[in-house]
């Protein structure tokens, strides 16, 4: 019994009892529905409150570990292993805040298959907390999977009009990372003996060759999830196709499924291999970070731009966590974590002005600001927080990636050029462009579309959306501490195995 | 002798019941026919019962040319369950279809009791006998309807390349023989150990069985006969094909080449290791182009034939035959559940003349028979390999089978082929869900049974699936010294 009471099970597992009483009521039973969805998503997240209280932010390992044998298959075992650390809690509490917020952007906008949506959106919050939550590999692959299906079916049913096609592209893309990533898995278990990531990561024996097949094979589907350029023409495809909701936590936490990857398997596990390929992964995260936002710029549709910015911040978490130093990744961290807020709360910023006008194209807009007051404050912050403005969240995490890169440009650091620092700041100042472009043509200028006159401005429920969201930018600009005291010791202890790795370099 | 025949009473069972039964079916009314059916179950379930009754310890019987041992009575359940299911799937159909004709069940039986001896076979004249036995039930059984041309066209091909098939491995057996001096498994080893043994005629026997063997199973470039044998043949029976005669295809592969042929490995292996490679990549390649869902998943067949090939490709590491043999009866399991589940599913949906057979006719089952389409998306999950599903843990025993054995390349080529599957699987899921329609679906109880019990038993026994992995890994293949 203590194993299905304990919160990690808990926090992972309770969303199944929504789509349980789900499964009983009909069709038809719309608003209970709705309510038993937002019902459950809000006790998990209060779940997760309760992991985190639990949590001791000085110790720097793996806590309420809970490991039972699973499946045992001819000399294996393969666990029901979970564990969280200062580099996971962070992106569970993400995963359990952004789920009701987006459940409850979609009172109105989802009025077709209400069942099935909530069903499919709650069995994706429990993959992507098993993701975030699992420490055998066998488990991590099985949570990882299972995220595709439901967001498949989230984009593919509910989604604009090319929603097939993004939907189908969306899984096979992530499907092709993953399958080598598998064969990876199983060739560590082979040779290691066991799928326990704490114990593979102990024996620490994998020759620098074989390491660095390894490490491309993970990489293979955390790249793609990321999405890194230039494995990233599935996102805008599938984020315009997709539902306020389902973009909301695609972007919020399904690419943070790939960047948490590379965090917790990627470096942990190959060291070495890490090391060498760290200048490649960052010129990659900078040409994504330059090409996102390129790209960004000239789009008409407000949701393709907000899904090319993706690729650009994204590029920033990346050559964070490769600048191998404890800014670096700290910031890498806590720019997820930004990405998370800032996108999510743009996701659902476009959502709101698509369902009063079912078009996205900017230059069906302009002079909104006179029009929805309330809505063009709201969008205004949301649209610094992305762009970087000091006190607000995204200064912090793209300025300490940044510090952390120059730090790594230095020599004996993991890059060893200072270009790389140089070419993401330019980010910073494109991000500010294509942001404010964007603002201006939506909210400024004269009101000179006669539908836009009648648009009301939001309501008591979408404020409610986007008020934690906006609570949350002010609070990580202003006073950032809590969130990388939380996160440090255990940062440091990775950094710390990965010196001992660069030591051991030729 | 009668500890033979104790050991061997699942397929006596079977034979005297196929035997009785057509007698017995002379003599039940004509508008009473169920009661054929349901005697063909309560013989198939007596034939699971001495299964599972089976004292456990390998050995041989009929001088040798039977054994009985994990790997046979594993398989005996494969054949039989797949056999009960047949039976469920065929039932109404075959009365919708006007060709309620009840030798039906009798036939059935019959190749069963061949799959099993193939099964069990410990000697090349035994192989020759189980395939012939189990193959002509279903020739006959391919042209059931009678008035159509299509099933006419499925049963004479496939009878004409089954006997094609029948003369290579008699042929290969002749050369076998020639070379050895025997036919039992056990003495060709022992004549290729001591040297006495030509390995160039061994070697050109072993050939001509595989590809005999590989015409059975749907190996390509032996594949051609599949597609509208499938497409051709009522749909109940080419469930039960794509299942038992394949799984019985691969029984005997398995217990001939890595008993017998273990020393040939240099010279079997890369041939072993291209036909998994091409069937994985044109049964998954072509079957991006099918309308029709029973080519559809002919192709797919073909397709998983490959995949379950690869373990065979671990010939001559001896350290890996369990694990090699374990996969393979795991994976057929899996694929027992999923095939019949997703034919279940097909044949709900199927008209008279062929009708509700294309893809589009399953437009719109998501909205208006969700539970249906939610079994045929597990089953569509299944055949890609997605978790939580048993084609899931299936692949990953096998993959791991083929890493062991050192085979990255084929190992990569079959993950690569299963993504290029998503893409024609997931066809199937976005008509039922994405696109709307109205399907015509059949009332009929048993199939839409066998479509949930599948269906959750691909989840359940993969959430839980240690037994299973435990009785598969203890399944071995009893080396008759």
């Amino acid at each position: 019994m203590d194993s299905i009471f304990h919160p990690l099970t808990l926090v992972t597992f309770l969303p199944l009892v929504g789509v349980v009483i789900i499964l009983f009521l009909r069709e038809e039973q719309k608003e209970i529905i709705r309510w038993v969805a937002l019902g459950v998503s809000l006790v998990t997240f209060v779940v997760s409150l309760v992991v985190l209280a639990q949590f001791q932010p000085g110790n720097p390992d793996l806590q309420l570990v809970i490991r039972r044998v699973w499946i045992q298959v001819a000399g294996w075992d393969i666990a029901y292993h979970l564990g969280v650390d200062g580099l996971s809690i962070l992106l569970v509490l993400l995963t359990t805040f952004l789920t009701p917020i987006s459940i409850l952007s979609t009172w109105t906008a989802i009025e077709e298959r209400v069942k099935e949506f909530m069903i499919f959106f709650l069995l994706l919050e429990v993959g992507m907390v098993g993701v975030f939550l699992a420490l055998d590999l066998f488990l991590f692959y099985i949570f990882w999977e299972f995220t595709l299906v439901p967001m498949y079916f989230l984009i593919g049913i509910w989604g604009g009009p090319r929603r097939m096609y993004a939907a189908i592209k969306f899984f096979l893309y992530t499907m092709a990372g993953s399958i080598l990533m598998l064969l990876a898995i199983l060739w560590l278990g082979i040779q290691g003996g066991t799928f326990s990531l704490p114990e593979l990561v102990a024996q620490n024996n994998i020759p620098a060759n074989t390491q660095l097949w390894l490490f491309l094979a993970f990489a293979a589907a955390f790249a793609i999830k990321v999405p890194m350029w230039p494995l990233h023409s599935w996102l805008p495809d599938a984020h315009v196709e997709a539902p306020t909701a389902g973009s909301v936590i695609l972007a919020g936490v399904l690419l943070k499924m790939g960047t948490y990857g590379f965090l917790r398997f990627n470096l942990a596990l190959f060291p070495q291999a890490a090391v060498q390929l760290a200048p490649i992964i960052a010129v990659l995260a900078v040409i994504g970070i330059l090409y996102g936002a390129a790209v960004s710029f000239p789009q008409q549709d407000v949701k393709k731009l907000v899904a090319y910015s993706s690729v650009s911040h994204l590029g920033f978490v990346m050559l964070g966590l490769f600048a191998l130093n404890p800014q670096g990744i700290q910031g890498g961290i806590l720019q997820m974590i930004n990405h998370g807020i800032s996108t999510g709360a743009l996701f659902l910023v476009v959502g709101m002005i698509y369902e009063r006008r079912h078009t996205r194209d900017m230059d069906a807009f302009g002079g909104l600001w006179k029009i929805m007051p309330i809505y063009g404050a709201l969008t205004l912050i949301v649209a610094l927080s992305s762009m970087g403005l000091p006190g607000l969240n995204g200064f912090v995490g793209e300025f300490t990636i940044l510090l952390g890169a120059w730090e790594a440009g230095q020599s004996g650091g993991s890059l060893g050029s200072y270009f790389y620092a140089g070419f993401a700041a330019i980010g910073v100042i494109l991000a500010a462009i294509y942001m404010l472009t964007m603002f201006q043509k939506l909210f400024l200028g004269p009101v000179d579309k006669e539908e836009n006159r009648t648009l009301k401005d939001l309501n008591w429920r979408e404020i409610v959306t986007l008020v934690p969201l906006i609570v949350l930018i002010f609070w990580i600009g202003l006073y950032p501490k809590p969130f990388f005291s939380l996160m440090a010791p255990a940062v440091d202890k990775l950094v710390g195995n990965l010196a001992l790795s660069i030591a051991a370099l030729p | 002798m009668w500890a033979d025949r104790l050991a061997t009473l699942p397929v006596i069972v079977i034979g005297i019941w196929a035997v009785l039964l057509t007698v017995v079916d002379l003599y039940i009314p004509s508008q009473r026919k169920g009661v054929t059916a349901a005697l063909a179950a309560v013989g198939l379930i007596i034939g699971l019962v001495t299964n599972a009754l089976g004292s456990g310890t390998a050995q041989t019987a009929y001088f040798g040319m039977a054994v009985v041992d994990g790997f046979s009575s594993f398989l005996n359940v494969i054949f039989l369950v797949s056999g009960l299911l047949g039976i469920a799937l065929a039932y109404g159909y075959l009365h919708r279809q006007n060709i309620a004709h009840s030798e039906y069940y009798p036939l059935l039986l019959f190749s069963i009791s061949g799959m099993m001896l193939m099964g069990m076979a410990a000697d090349l004249i035994m192989v020759f006998i189980a395939l012939e036995l189990l193959s002509i039930p279903l020739y006959v059984m391919a042209g059931f309807h009678r008035d159509r041309l299509d099933s006419e066209e499925a049963a004479l091909k496939y009878f004409l390349l089954g006997a094609f098939a029948g003369g290579f491995v008699v042929y290969g057996i002749a050369l076998a023989y020639g070379a050895s001096g025997s036919t039992r498994i056990a003495a060709i080893l022992s004549a290729v150990q001591s040297g006495n043994a030509s390995p160039v005629l061994l070697t050109i026997g072993a050939a001509l069985i595989l590809v005999g063997l590989g015409f059975k199973v749907a190996a390509v470039p032996f594949h051609m006969w599949t597609p509208d044998v499938y497409q051709g043949a009522p749909s109940s029976v080419t469930a039960f094909m794509a299942v038992g005669a394949k799984a019985a295809g691969f029984a005997a592969l398995l217990r001939v080449f890595l008993l017998a042929f273990p020393t040939l490995s240099d010279q079997l292996v890369p041939l072993l290791w291209a036909l998994a490679a091409l069937t994985m990549i044109v049964g998954n390649v072509v079957a991006i182009a099918q309308n029709n869902i029973k080519r559809l998943l002919a192709y797919s067949s073909i397709a998983h034939a490959g995949y379950i090939l690869m373990a065979a490709v671990n010939l001559g590491q001896t350290r890996l035959m369990t694990e090699s043999a374990a996969a393979v009866l795991f994976y057929l399991f899996a694929y027992l559940l999923t095939n019949f589940g997703a034919w279940a599913v097909v044949i709900t949906l199927e008209g008279q003349e062929g009708r509700g057979l294309d893809l589009s006719d399953y437009a719109g089952l998501g909205k208006s028979h969700p539970a249906l389409a939610a079994a045929m998306t597990v089953f569509m999950l299944s055949l890609i390999g997605v978790p939580p599903t048993m084609g899931f843990l299936g692949k990953f025993y096998l993959f791991r089978a083929v890493l062991e054995g050192g085979f990255v390349g084929l190992a990569l080529i079959g993950v690569l082929t299963s993504l290029v599957s998503a893409y024609y699987y997931l066809r199937v899921v976005i008509v039922m869900y994405m696109q709307e329609g109205e399907p015509l679906v059949n009332r009929d109880a048993l199939l839409r049974w066998s479509a949930g019990l599948t269906a959750v038993a691909i989840i359940a026994l993969s959430l839980f699936a240690t037994p299973l992995f435990q009785w598969a890994s203890q399944a071995t293949l009893y080396a008759v010294k």
